[in-house]
C-alpha cells in the first residue's frame, strides 16, 4: 500500500491515498463514493481506479495524488470540513469497500397485471378459462386477451357497450372459443362453478342461459329431481337481442352438441328478438342433441313448468318440490304484493305469474315501461323490485352478497300502514352470502312484530350448497316464512295469501 | 366447436377482478390464478377498447414480431456519412426526435458546436454557435436516415459510419464510430482533445476499419451473433458492452493487422478499440435498428419501432403509425456519478441508444447483467424482476437473445403500447448521463424511463387510426 496523506487547511482537510492490488469495478466504486459523500462534513470524494480520466476528475476536485500512479492502483481521495469528519470518511470508505452484497438469487415474484400475462404462464395444452370482473369500461381489453390466447372467457362485468360485446363474440367465434357475458354471473364448466352457481350433481343436461338466476333455479330443481347438469354456459342477458344476434348462444349450443357428456340441452332466457329466435331455433333443429327452451314470457311464465316438461321428456317423474309450510296464516284480502328480489329473472318470473291475477305491478325492471318505479322503492300498490339491477348495484356489492338495501326495504315496509304480503327470493350457492337467513331472520321477526305481514320465500339452492337448502329453509320457516324451492310455487302461494286465485 | 377442451376437463382459471369468485373457486379445489389487475396507467378506456378490438391487431403484431425476430445483421462496410447516406455539407444528424438549436440542451449544443469545428464550418466556438443559431446548418434526426447515434448522436459528413445489412429483410442501417469515454463529442464535449480524436478517427481509424471490414466481404462479421453471445457473458448491450467489445476486437483484429498501413497506426487502432468498453455499442445499435426498421409500416400494429431522446424530448414511433413521432419531455436519469458530479449536473435523457431496449436488450435484459442494476442501488433480484416486468410489456421473447439466469428464456421483445398502458409500467432504459453544460462530457450512468406522455399520444393516435381503418 502506497499512501501519501496530505492535510491542508485551505479548504478543509483532505486525504489522498493510492492502494495497489485492490480492484473493484467502476459501478461498485461509484456506489462507495456516493455512500461516503453523503456523510456529514464530507465535501468531496473520489474512490476510483487511477485511470487518466479519473485522475483528471480528481485534479478538478483538487484531490490529485502527488505521485504519478499506475492505472491498476485504487485512488481514495476525500475532502472534509474537519479532521474528525475526514477520519470517519476514510474509515467509511474501507467499510464500504469491505461490504459484501447480501442479496442474490431469484426475483421477487412479479405478479401478472393482465389476463394475457396470466394465461401466458399456463401450459398451452391445458384447459383454461378466463374470468373478467373488472369495471366494465376496462373489461374489453382483458377479454380480448383471452380470445387472442385461444381461451374462452366469462365476463362478469356489466357496462360493456353492446358493439364491443358483438366484436368480442365475433372474434371469439373466429378463434373457436366462447364469450360468456358480459354481465354473466353464473356458469358451471366441467364441474367448476363460476360466479353465482350452485353445487349440483353432474349429469346429462346442458344449460345455455341468458339469465343467471334463471339458470340457478333450473339447475337446482333438476338436482332436486335427481337429474344432473353437464355444463351451464352463460351467454349474457343481451345475447339474444337483435344487436348481438345470439352469437354466444349459437356457439354454446354447438359446443354442447359436440360434448359427449351432454344428452339434452335446455335454453333458459327471456323472449329473444324474433329474428334471433328464428336463427336459434333453426340452429337447434340441426343439432343431434335435443334442445328445449325455457323462455320466460307471458305465455310461458314458469321456469318450474319448463323443468317439469324436460323431466317428462326424459321419462322421469316430476317430484313434489321441497317446501316448508310455515305458520298457518289467513289470506289478507286487499293487501298488496311486495316482491323484494335479488335475482332479476326470478323477479321477472314473479311478475309474469302475478300480473294476470293482480293487474299492473310496478317495478324498477317493469314488464311495461309505463310501470317503471323510478327511484321510489317504497311506492304503494303492487311492487316487485330487483335489487340486483345495475342501477341499484352501483358502488355496492350484489344483493346476494350484501343484503343492506333489501333489509332497509323490509324495515320500511314494516313501518308503513299498507297491508302487504312480502315475497322474497333467497339464492344460495357459491358466491352468495354464506348465511343469508342469518341476516333475514331478525329482520323478518322485527317486521312481523310490528304488523301482520305474511312472508313467502323462494329459496333457490341445493342441499350440497355451502349454505345447505334445508338449514336455510328451516331457519326462515322458524322466522315465520313459508318457503318454496320453486319461485313459481312461491309466487302462487303469495297470490293465494292476497286472496286472488292464481 | 370444442372450445379448446374446455368441456372435457376442469379448466384452470385466470381471474382479473373481484376476489370473491376466486375464493369460491379455491373452495371447490379449482386451480385459480389471480391477476394483480389494476386500472390502466393511462389512456381513455374507449381508446383502449378500440385498440383491443381492432381486428387487424393480432395479425399485424404477429407480422411485426416475425420481421423483427427474423432480421439479421452483418457488418458489410465502413464509409463516410457523406458518401453512404448522402449527408450534405452543412447538415448534421442528431439523436432523438426533430430538434432546433433553440430547444437543444447543453450537451446537444456542445456536440453540434464540436461537429461544426470538426468539419471546418467554423473556426471558433462563437462562430459555430452563430451559424447554428442562424440556422445555417441543417439539423435532422439520425432516425430519418436509417441511422442511429448514441448520446447526442451528432453525425457529420466526414464521419465514418458502420454499414450494416440485414440479409433477411434486405435493410441497411448506419452508426458512427464510438469515441470512448470521458470528454467525447457524443457527451457534449468539443475541446481540443475531442477534435484531435475525431480527426484521428477520420484519418486513421475509419480508413483502417474500412479496409479491414471490406477484406471480409465474403465472410462478413455476424453482429447479431455477437449481441446474442454477450448477453451470456454479463453484458446487456446498452450500458455494459465489455464482452461484446472484446468479441468485436477478436473478430476485427486479424483483418486490421492485414491492412496496408503503418504499423504504428495498426497498433493505435487496436489499442483504441481494446481500450473502449463501449466500442461494440455502435454496432449493437444499428443491429437493433435493422430489426425494428423491418417492422415499420404495418397498419394495426401497436409495437414500438423507435424509442429515442434528443436531450430535450423523448420520442417514440410505432409500427402502426409510420414515421410519426410521439414526444414528451425527456426525464433525467437516476444513477451513479463520476467524481464530484451530482444529479444537478446531469442533462435530461439523450441518445438513440434506447433502440437497444426497443429491441429487447439493454434495460429489458437487465437480468443478463446484474452489475448494471447497482447503478440505482438495486440488487440482483431487482434485475431479475425488471426483466420479468418487461415481459409483460412485450409481444414476444427473442429466442436468439437468451438470458441464462432466466432459464435461457428469450429477451422480452417488441414493446406493445397497449400493454404499457394497461400495466402502467413504463419501459426500463439503461443509459449514460451527459453533463448539463455544453462541453462537460460524461457525468455518470444510470436508469431512466420514457415520459408517459409519448405513450399517451401514441395510444390516442393508434386508437384514431383503428377507428378510421
Amino acid at each position: 500500500m502506497t499512501a501519501s496523506p496530505a492535510l491542508s487547511g485551505t479548504a478543509g482537510v483532505r486525504s489522498v491515498s493510492l492502494r495497489s492490488g485492490v480492484y473493484a469495478d467502476s459501478v461498485r466504486l461509484m456506489q462507495v463514493s456516493r455512500t461516503v459523500s453523503a456523510l456529514p462534513g464530507v465535501t468531496g470524494v473520489i474512490v476510483a481506479m487511477a485511470t487518466p480520466l479519473n485522475l483528471e476528475l480528481a485534479g478538478n476536485m483538487g484531490l490529485a495524488p502527488e505521485e504519478v500512479p499506475s492505472p491498476e492502483q485504487l485512488l481514495i481521495a476525500v475532502r472534509a470540513e474537519d479532521d474528525a469528519a475526514l477520519t470517519a470518511a476514510v474509515a467509511a470508505v474501507d467499510a464500504a469497500l469491505a461490504e459484501r452484497e447480501r442479496s442474490a438469487g431469484t426475483a421477487d415474484a412479479v405478479r401478472h397485471r393482465t389476463i394475457g400475462a396470466g394465461l401466458d404462464e399456463l401450459p398451452p395444452d391445458a384447459s383454461a378459462l378466463a374470468i373478467v370482473s373488472v369495471p366494465g369500461q376496462y373489461a374489453v381489453a382483458e377479454a380480448a386477451d383471452a380470445i387472442a390466447a385461444g381461451r374462452s372467457v366469462l365476463i362478469f362485468s356489466d357496462g360493456v357497450p353492446v358493439e364491443h360485446e358483438v366484436a368480442l363474440k365475433r372474434a371469439a367465434r373466429d378463434a373457436g372459443v366462447l364469450v360468456m357475458g358480459p354481465d354473466c354471473g353464473t356458469a358451471i364448466v366441467s364441474g367448476v362453478a363460476l360466479g353465482f352457481a350452485n353445487v349440483v350433481r353432474p349429469g346429462p343436461v346442458g344449460l345455455v342461459a341468458a339469465s343467471g338466476t334463471g339458470a340457478q333455479q333450473v339447475s337446482c330443481l333438476l338436482d332436486m329431481a335427481g337429474v344432473g347438469v353437464s355444463h351451464v354456459l352463460g351467454v349474457g342477458g343481451r345475447d339474444l337481442s337483435e344487436a348481438v344476434g345470439g352469437l354466444a348462444t349459437l356457439d354454446a349450443l354447438a359446443a354442447l352438441d359436440a360434448d359427449p357428456a351432454t344428452e339434452r340441452v335446455l335454453l333458459v332466457s327471456k323472449p329473444p328478438a324474433p329474428s334471433v329466435e328464428e336463427s336459434v331455433s333453426a340452429a337447434a333443429a340441426e343439432l343431434s342433441v335435443p334442445v328445449r327452451s325455457a323462455v320466460l314470457s307471458p305465455e310461458t311464465p314458469d321456469l318450474t313448468a319448463a323443468v317439469e316438461a324436460l323431466l317428462t321428456d326424459m321419462g322421469m317423474d316430476v317430484p313434489t318440490w321441497p317446501s316448508r309450510p310455515g305458520p298457518v296464516e289467513s289470506s289478507v284480502p286487499g293487501a298488496t304484493l311486495k316482491g323484494l328480489y335479488s335475482g332479476g329473472t326470478l323477479a321477472d318470473e314473479a311478475m309474469l305469474i302475478a300480473a294476470p291475477a293482480l293487474g299492473d305491478i310496478r317495478s324498477n325492471t317493469p314488464l311495461r315501461p309505463e310501470l317503471d318505479l323510478g327511484t321510489d322503492l317504497s311506492a304503494s300498490g303492487h311492487v316487485v323490485i330487483d335489487f340486483g339491477d345495475d342501477a341499484l348495484t352501483v358502488g355496492r356489492a350484489h344483493p346476494m352478497i350484501d343484503p343492506t338495501l333489501r333489509l332497509e326495504a323490509i324495515a320500511a315496509l314494516a313501518a308503513s300502514d299498507e297491508p302487504a304480503v312480502l315475497l322474497l327470493d333467497v339464492v344460495l350457492g357459491y358466491g352468495a352470502d354464506p348465511d343469508p337467513a342469518g341476516a333475514l331472520v331478525p329482520a323478518l321477526h322485527a317486521a312481523r312484530a310490528r304488523k301482520q305481514l305474511p312472508v313467502v320465500v323462494a329459496l333457490v339452492g341445493t342441499e350440497a350448497d355451502p349454505q345447505g337448502w334445508s338449514r336455510q329453509a328451516d331457519a326462515l320457516a322458524a322466522a315465520g316464512a313459508v318457503v318454496f324451492a320453486s319461485n313459481a310455487a312461491a309466487t302462487r302461494h303469495a297470490l293465494r295469501l292476497l286472496g286472488v286465485a292464481p | 366447436m370444442s372450445l379448446g377442451g374446455l368441456l372435457s376437463s376442469p379448466p384452470a382459471i385466470v381471474s382479473a377482478g373481484v376476489d370473491v369468485f376466486s375464493d369460491a373457486l379455491r373452495a371447490q379445489g379449482a386451480e385459480v390464478h389471480d391477476v394483480d389487475w389494476r386500472p390502466p396507467g393511462f389512456g381513455d378506456p374507449a381508446d383502449l377498447s378500440a385498440i383491443a378490438l381492432d381486428p387487424r391487431r393480432a395479425a399485424a403484431n404477429r407480422t411485426a414480431v416475425e420481421r423483427l425476430l427474423a432480421a439479421g445483421s452483418e457488418l458489410v462496410d465502413v464509409r463516410p456519412a457523406r458518401d453512404v447516406i448522402g449527408l450534405a455539407d452543412r447538415t448534421l444528424l442528431h439523436s432523438g426526435p426533430p430538434l432546433s438549436w433553440e430547444m437543444a440542451s447543453g450537451p446537444m449544443r456542445g456536440a453540434l458546436i464540436g461537429a461544426c469545428l470538426f468539419e471546418g464550418w467554423a473556426s471558433t466556438v462563437e462562430e459555430a454557435e452563430a451559424i447554428l443559431a442562424a440556422g445555417e446548418v441543417a439539423l435532422d434526426p439520425c432516425h430519418h436516415h436509417r441511422t442511429v447515434g448514441p448520446m447526442a448522436g451528432v453525425t457529420s459528413p466526414s464521419m465514418w459510419l458502420w454499414c450494416l445489412s440485414d440479409p433477411v429483410n434486405g435493410g441497411q442501417a448506419f452508426c458512427n464510430l464510438n469515441e470512448g469515454l470521458g470528454k467525447v463529442l457524443r457527451m457534449g464535449a468539443f475541446n481540443q482533445e475531442v477534435q484531435t480524436r475525431l480527426r484521428w478517427m477520420r484519418d486513421v481509424l475509419g480508413p483502417v476499419l474500412a479496409d479491414a471490414v471490406r477484406s471480409r466481404s465474403d465472410d462478413p462479421i455476424d453482429v447479431k451473433s455477437i449481441l446474442a453471445q454477450m448477453l451470456q457473458m454479463g453484458d446487456e448491450g446498452h450500458n455494459r458492452n465489455r464482452a461484446g467489445s472484446l468479441m468485436a476486437l477478436r473478430e476485427l483484429s486479424p483483418a486490421v493487422v492485414a491492412v496496408d498501413a503503418p504499423s504504428s497506426d495498426i497498433a493505435a487502432v487496436l489499442k483504441f478499440i481494446g481500450g473502449n468498453e463501449h466500442f461494440f455499442l455502435n454496432l449493437g445499435m444499428p443491429t437493433a435498428k435493422l430489426a425494428l426498421d423491418a417492422a415499420r409500416n404495418i397498419p394495426g400494429s401497436t409495437m414500438l419501432t423507435v424509442m429515442s431522446r434528443n436531450g430535450t424530448e423523448f420520442g417514440i414511433q410505432t409500427a402502426g403509425t409510420g414515421d410519426r413521432w410521439f414526444t414528451g419531455p425527456a426525464q433525467t436519469p437516476v444513477g451513479l456519478f463520476l467524481g464530484n458530479f451530482g444529479p444537478d449536473d446531469a442533462n435530461p435523457d439523450i441518445g438513440d441508444s434506447a433502440i437497444m431496449e426497443t429491441y429487447g436488450v439493454g434495460g429489458f435484459s437487465m437480468a443478463a447483467a446484474p452489475a448494471i442494476v447497482r447503478f440505482v442501488g438495486g440488487s440482483v433480484p431487482d434485475a431479475l424482476a425488471t426483466t420479468e416486468r418487461m415481459h409483460q410489456l412485450t409481444l414476444t421473447e427473442n429466442p436468439a437473445m437468451a438470458i441464462p439466469i432466466m432459464g435461457f428464456r428469450g429477451a422480452p421483445t417488441g414493446i406493445d403500447v397497449l400493454k404499457v398502458a394497461r400495466t402502467g409500467w413504463l419501459p426500463q432504459i439503461n443509459t449514460g448521463m451527459a453533463g448539463r453544460v455544453a462541453g462537460t462530457g460524461q457525468v455518470g450512468a444510470g436508469l431512466v424511463q420514457p415520459p408517459q406522455e409519448c405513450f399517451e399520444k401514441a395510444l390516442q393516435a393508434l386508437a384514431e387510426e383503428s377507428r378510421t381503418a
